[in-house]
């Protein structure tokens, strides 16, 4: 027990500030906070399997976020049959086209040996094919997009229940991973930070300009919920008793009955949105506890104790007869897949998808500086640093005004520099994540809570 | 006189552009170079510390805007780089002080750097955000432009115009005067080639008495120097917005691998490889079509290779490439 004491402490503290919002500001608020928490602590566990079990480092989170995001709307999203009628056959064509581009550049380098002959086959292959792309595309494109542009403008998606997204922005991001760990994954450490950086900038581009696939920044809204609506719940009469008999003794309190029946009403508007995140944060908690028990069971097998001596020392690992590259690629693709169910459920809670607010500051640094500040190689730590590094960006600017007000106290209130300090109280978040990310990785270079391994 | 007409068109709207960009992407790859090069870490903050340097230059011509300081036809902010250059340097070397150095010593991994390169990138945002607020600034003043498409039409008769900003060729001239001097100081001085050796081999450096913090030092110094430049030059040509200052740092370090990471020469090249490659491949060839071919040849489209949008895309594609294929980059890297 002892040795959980501090993981403990962390948590309990953790969760006492979650309820202190709660009280102090108001439950919807404190409970969005727990959503936001849950998520990023799914993306952290995702990192966290990359950098702290194997050493790799991926800067392209924003990338899988996104493409979890565009899982949720490709299988959510009810089929727009009159852009399948107009360009439906000619994106499946594409997709063919792509594919038969893929495995005949996989044929020509696996049958035919180094020479000058094979790139410039390879070379021509890819330019035939993208030009034969561009031809077939573009006309469906463009009739796609012209199909009730200012509500749909592209091919829609399965019409199935949100919640499958959340295994299908896995697969996606898993694929993703795939393909940019055969790529990238031999090169050095920071080689790799940069170009996962720039190709998850490149995924944001795609999702950004192909309109035909997710209305690009035109953005999808009104995503299906796989939870009731506060609409229809506040019409519910079983929701109207459960908030009545919550609220009995305030209630109790009124005389009057039509001012009863007023407050009442108020309970169930404030009471239905609790409710609905509570619902989220129920299937998030889930989610969570899931890829917990597993992740810890991975790092305690046979297979977590190879990742560790591959992280430790490759070379040695290597000469032990164990796959270093396939365990790389493996990994980077598993943590990746994480990474896209915490993108697919961010896009659930929120019933949108802007692919404009994906920027690799929000998606990618701020999950490293979870994953730093957490502990990396530790799951708990690692979902800690999401929680405490989530809390600490949303209540930074609270935090900041208090301490602003505080400081300059004896400064008249008209005075110009505390209204500029006062008008720029939002980007003091920034200014607190980075002394902390500096301050941790001086003073406590392995986290909060860090990587601790019991040799049983 | 159809053909002139086309290389007109291309001059005007391809080559001078790409000209001036790839000026800005190359002081910026120098600058990440030498810092991988001598520190041996990517740093993360290029973007930001551009930005912080721009910034300080915007102060200094505000204020010498209120005080009635110009430089006529001429932007007043180049009269402010060397005062932001000075806060610019003391910036860094106090960031060196207090969180580099410390890793430095150490001797830890250059992935360590480079997560606390991450934290700095962190702070400096936040300092000039707080300080001159995210929003986008102009701060250009003096003549405009050098040649108007209007008057370049009645120089010569043709129909194309040529514009030529003096932005445009601010940032060629200083750009060149700078990387040549930069050359000029790591090829001949005597501390130049101490910094170069320091890159190369740093034990034997230490060995032939070469003192790391005196090439730490200068190497801030110079950094200090670009960055400002690079940011302040960028700036007077499109604009200062702190959140496009901190996406540049994706070209810049695609120009710096690209060109060979660790290798200053190729880093000034790859700026150039990187914004040329960014703007033909999204240029619409259509109109150049129109003048080269006959008449009954000309396209319909609009021949482009790839939508404007994908202008970043372009480069980072580049670079996947070029780490596919040549690790090292083009010229080969890891030398200074």
């Amino acid at each position: 027990m002892r040795q959980y004491a501090n993981v403990i402490t962390a948590y309990v503290i953790m969760i006492c500030l979650i309820i202190l919002v709660g009280i102090f500001q108001s439950w919807a608020i404190a409970l969005a906070i727990l959503n936001f928490c849950l998520i990023s602590a799914v993306m952290t566990m995702g990192a966290n399997i990359q950098w702290g079990y194997a050493g790799l480092i991926n800067f392209g989170i924003m990338g899988y976020t996104a493409l979890g995001g565009l899982a949720a709307v490709l299988i959510s999203v009810p089929p727009v049959r009159e852009a399948w009628q107009v360009g439906g056959l000619s994106m499946l064509l594409c997709l063919g086209i792509i594919v038969l581009i893929v495995f005949s550049v996989r044929y020509v380098l696996k049958n035919f040996q180094k020479s000058k002959r094979k790139n410039i086959y390879i070379t021509l292959i890819i330019i035939t094919g993208l030009i034969i792309l561009r031809i077939v595309s573009g006309p469906a494109i463009h009739s796609i997009e012209a199909v009730e542009p200012a509500k749909t403008g592209f091919l829609g998606g399965l019409g199935l229940p949100i919640i499958f997204s959340w295994i299908a922005g896995a697969f996606f991001a898993g694929g993703l991973a795939y393909v940019i760990g055969k790529i990238a994954l031999g090169l050095r450490a920071d080689y790799l930070a940069i170009a996962t950086l720039l190709i998850s900038e490149i995924v944001i581009a795609v999702i950004k300009h192909e309109d035909w696939l997710a209305r690009g920044v035109k953005n999808v809204i009104g995503l299906k919920r796989p939870v009731p609506y506060e609409v229809n719940l506040q019409s519910e009469q079983w929701f109207i008793d459960l908030v009545a008999k919550w609220n009995s003794g305030k209630l109790n309190l009124i005389s009057g009955a039509e001012e009863k029946q007023a407050a009442l009403s108020q309970f169930v508007i404030e009471g239905s949105s609790v409710f609905v995140k509570l619902c989220y944060s129920g299937l998030f908690i889930i989610v969570v506890a899931i890829l917990l028990i597993v992740t810890q069971k991975a790092l305690y097998s046979p297979w977590g104790r190879m990742m560790r001596a591959i992280r430790d020392n490759e070379e040695a690992a290597n000469a032990m007869g164990k796959n270093v590259v396939k365990q790389h690629l493996l990994i980077f693709v598993l943590g990746s897949a994480i990474v896209g169910i915490a993108g697919a459920m961010m896009v659930t809670h929120d019933g949108l998808f802007t692919p404009g607010s994906y920027r690799p500051m929000r998606y990618t640094f701020l999950i490293w500086v979870m994953v730093i500040i957490g502990g990396s190689g530790n799951n708990f730590g690692a979902i800690l640093g999401g929680f405490a590094v989530w809390f600490l960006w949303i209540e930074a600017a609270p935090i900041a005004l208090f301490l602003i007000n505080l400081f300059t106290s004896g400064l008249a209130d008209t005075n110009a520099f505390k209204l500029h300090l006062i008008n720029s109280v939002p980007y003091f978040r920034f200014l607190m994540m980075g002394m902390g990310l500096l301050l941790i990785m001086r003073y406590r270079p392995k986290g909060i809570l860090p990587e601790k391994i019991n040799i049983k | 006189m159809d053909f002139v007409n086309a290389i007109i068109l291309l001059l005007n709207y391809v080559f001078v552009p790409a000209l001036s960009y790839g000026s800005q992407l190359a002081l910026g790859a120098i600058f990440v170079t030498l810092i991988y090069g001598i520190l041996r870490f990517a740093n993360f903050a290029t973007g930001d510390m551009m930005s912080f340097g721009t910034m300080v230059a915007i102060l200094f011509t505000w204020y010498f805007q209120s005080l009635g300081i110009s430089l006529g036809v001429l932007p007043t902010a180049l009269l402010a780089i060397p005062f932001a250059i000075v806060f610019m340097i003391l910036y860094m070397l106090i960031i060196d002080k207090l969180v580099f150095s410390y890793y430095r010593i150490k001797k830890s991994p250059p992935v360590m750097l480079a997560m606390v390169s991450i934290g700095v990138m962190f702070v400096t945002q936040a300092v000039v955000r707080i300080i001159i607020g995210p929003f986008d600034r102009r701060f250009f003043d003096g003549e405009r432009f050098i040649l108007k498409a209007n008057q370049f039409k009645e120089m010569t008769g043709l129909n194309e115009g040529l514009t030529i900003k003096s932005t445009q060729v601010l940032t060629i001239v200083i750009t060149l005067i700078i990387v040549s001097i930069l050359f000029w100081f790591l090829n001949k001085t005597k501390t130049g080639k101490s910094m170069r050796a320091y890159s190369d081999n740093e034990d034997l450096a230490l060995l032939s008495g070469i003192d790391p913090k005196k090439v730490v030092m200068i190497t801030w110094m110079i950094a200090g120097i670009l960055a400002t430049i690079g940011g302040v030059l960028y700036g007077l040509d499109k604009s200062f917005k702190p959140f496009t200052y901190f996406n540049n740092m994706l070209p810049i370090f695609a120009a710096a691998i690209v060109g060979g990471i660790g290798n200053p020469f190729g880093a000034f090249l790859g700026g150039y490889v990187i914004a040329f490659s960014e703007i033909f491949l999204t240029y619409a060839y259509k109109k150049f079509f129109m003048y080269v071919l006959p008449e009954s040849m000309e396209p319909d489209s609009l021949l482009q290779l790839l939508s404007t949008d994908y202008k970043f895309a372009v480069s980072f594609s580049i670079l996947v490439i070029v780490l596919l294929f040549r690790p090292s980059g083009i010229f080969k890297g890891k030398v200074l």
